[in-house]
């Protein structure tokens, strides 16, 4: 069949597709321009496939290409079921997933709390240690933070409650930014996630030390404990999953560098997105329980303690059942 | 015409001189898709860097009359701002970003499906990396060393950024009479042929008469003291295979 004919023949066809394609492009709403498009879709792939093996121009190629390309993007289109997906994700998914992975969360949990607790044992027995890694404006900084006179503890002295907003937000902030940092920079062969578990870990050591021994524990220890359960973990998953990322260029197995790499990421960005929710839920106690000081001592343990069994419950035990809610 | 023959038309395409890459799709058709290179992805960057910049600029002002509440509702905006403008644009507006759609780029999936959450949420986490140590050095680099423009964070997340196409113009047909060529052509020779047809009122007509002149003696053409004569020729036979008389 010559050019010509072919075109003659089939330009309507096109004309409706590329129409019909426009529509699609514009919304995300479902329409009624869905019913029977992956037949013209399909016809249109055939048409192009005669079309370059009878030797056509180009320009009726190229034509014919974008409108398959453009029916591609839409029939291929990024379908989510966002809810549901979501809800298995965390009854089941994640904490799955954090199991499938625990050699990787295992190593990053004893880098993190290992060089946390190391360090605030030290700095409690060598107080002038603090020093090394804090500068002296800091620890004045958390001296006025922690002073147990303060009526509402957190970042300022004396909070209303609309700074609980205030609160929230800058945790947010600030706690997601570190976990991203830690898991992005994993990509550097694991060194930089490695770096950034041992420096938080330390850093955080250094101020528990120093505040227990100069006396703030009481006000300092009732705050943290509350938060403390899905923060550290959220940062010591977020290592995981770098390391992951990393390891997977070191020591890449029997697959290509760039392939493994895309595996490994694959995995690692869903536990990203479990530490993103664990990081949510810290900011929120964070900005609005633990900046209380009317609950007692004892009350603020008691939550911190079951908020810790209850991570530690959720990641051992969730999802363990095959037929979890789907 | 039979498979067994070595046909141009048959074998498998030829590799691409240009960045053009081509995707098979279980349609068992290629699309051919054009990576974008460093400038223009850049220069989107910086559009949507001015937009938030801008947004977040007017949000300040706007909170900031709000006392505490407003400054950490626009510390929650700042942090959607950082890690979530380019994330959501790209799934749910079809791989494009404001910064993008001026720029006619868009991202996708390495096998050429529209991006997803995942692979968009590590793509701008990894992010971090390419900036690194300073002003996207990490990115620039590695996306001008890669043979289709990919920062880490692509490679990490297998996605690619893409130029969108601008509809073909459809060039005039020569204007010619209809020449049946003498000889069967291959689809290969048809092929040259058309896009020369196309194509020769963008060269000057010493060159076309040049290129022309090289294909008169294999196929047979007859001959005229006339140096335009092979050019008006070959138009001619382009005519007649597009199938117009």
């Amino acid at each position: 069949m010559k050019q010509s004919l072919f075109e003659k023949r089939h330009a309507q066809d096109w004309q409706r597709f590329a129409t019909r394609l426009e529509a699609l492009e514009g919304s995300r709403r479902k329409s009624e321009s869905g019913a029977g498009f992956s037949r013209e879709y399909r016809q249109i792939c055939q048409q192009l496939a005669l079309a370059i093996d009878r030797g056509y121009a180009s320009h009726l190629v190229e034509q014919l290409q974008q409108l398959a390309m453009r029916g591609h993007q839409q029939l291929y289109r990024h379908r989510s079921q966002f809810t549901a997906q979501l809800l298995s994700f965390v009854l089941a998914d994640f904490p799955r997933l954090v199991r499938a992975e625990w050699r990787w969360v295992a190593l990053a949990g004893l880098l993190f709390f290992g060089s946390l607790t190391l360090m605030a044992l030290l700095v409690y027995g060598y107080p002038d240690l603090v020093y090394s890694v804090v500068s002296p404006a800091d620890v004045a900084g958390m001296h006025a933070m922690y002073e147990p006179a303060a009526r509402r503890i957190g970042q300022t002295a004396e909070r209303a409650s609309s700074t609980d907003w205030l609160m929230f937000g800058y945790y947010v902030m600030h706690n997601v930014g570190i976990a991203f940092q830690t898991f992005a920079s994993g990509l550097f062969f694991g060194v930089g996630s490695l770096f950034f578990l041992f420096f938080n870990g330390l850093m955080i050591g250094a101020v528990a030390g120093h505040l227990t021994d100069a006396g703030m524990g009481a006000t300092f220890w009732p705050f943290v404990v509350g938060h403390s359960a899905f923060e550290l973990t959220g940062i010591t998953l977020a290592g995981a999953a770098g390391l992951k990322l990393g390891w997977a260029l070191v020591a890449p197995g029997r697959l290509r560098r760039g392939e493994a790499l895309r595996r490994a990421a694959q995995i690692s960005v869903r536990l990203i997105g479990g530490v993103m929710m664990f990081l949510l839920i810290a900011a929120f106690i964070e900005a609005y329980w633990s900046s209380m000081s009317w609950p007692p001592a004892t009350a603020k343990y008691l939550v911190g303690a079951s908020l810790w069994l209850l991570v530690g419950a959720y990641l051992i035990l969730a999802g363990r059942t095959p037929h979890a809610p789907d | 015409m039979s498979l067994s023959h070595a046909e141009p038309g048959f074998a498998a395409p030829l590799a691409l001189l240009d960045t053009r890459v081509r995707m098979e799709t279980p349609e068992g058709i290629d699309l051919i898709v054009r990576p974008a290179g460093l400038l223009s992805r850049s220069i989107a960057f910086g559009i949507d860097l001015m937009i938030r910049g801008v947004l977040l600029g007017a949000l300040f002002f706007v909170l900031g009359t709000l006392g505490d509440f407003g400054t950490g509702l626009f510390m929650l905006a700042l942090f959607i701002g950082t890690w979530g403008y380019m994330v959501l644009f790209e799934v749910l507006h079809q791989g494009r970003t404001p910064g993008k759609q001026i720029m006619g780029l868009r991202v996708i999936h390495d096998d050429g499906t529209p991006i997803g959450w995942s692979a968009s949420v590590l793509r701008n986490l990894l992010r971090f990396v390419d900036m690194l140590p300073f002003g996207y050095c990490v990115g620039a680099f590695t996306c001008l060393q890669h043979p289709l423009f990919k920062r880490l964070g692509d490679f990490a997340a297998g996605t690619l950024v893409i130029y969108r196409d601008v509809p073909p113009q459809r060039p005039p047909l020569a204007e010619a009479t209809a020449l049946n060529p003498s000889l069967p052509l291959l689809l290969e020779e048809q092929r040259a042929i058309q896009a020369f047809a196309e194509r020769q009122d963008t060269l000057s007509p010493a060159r076309a008469q040049e290129l022309a002149a090289i294909v008169t003696q294999p196929l047979q053409l007859s001959t005229s003291p006339d140096p335009h004569y092979p050019v008006q020729q070959l138009k001619g036979i382009a005519r007649s295979l597009a199938g117009e008389s």
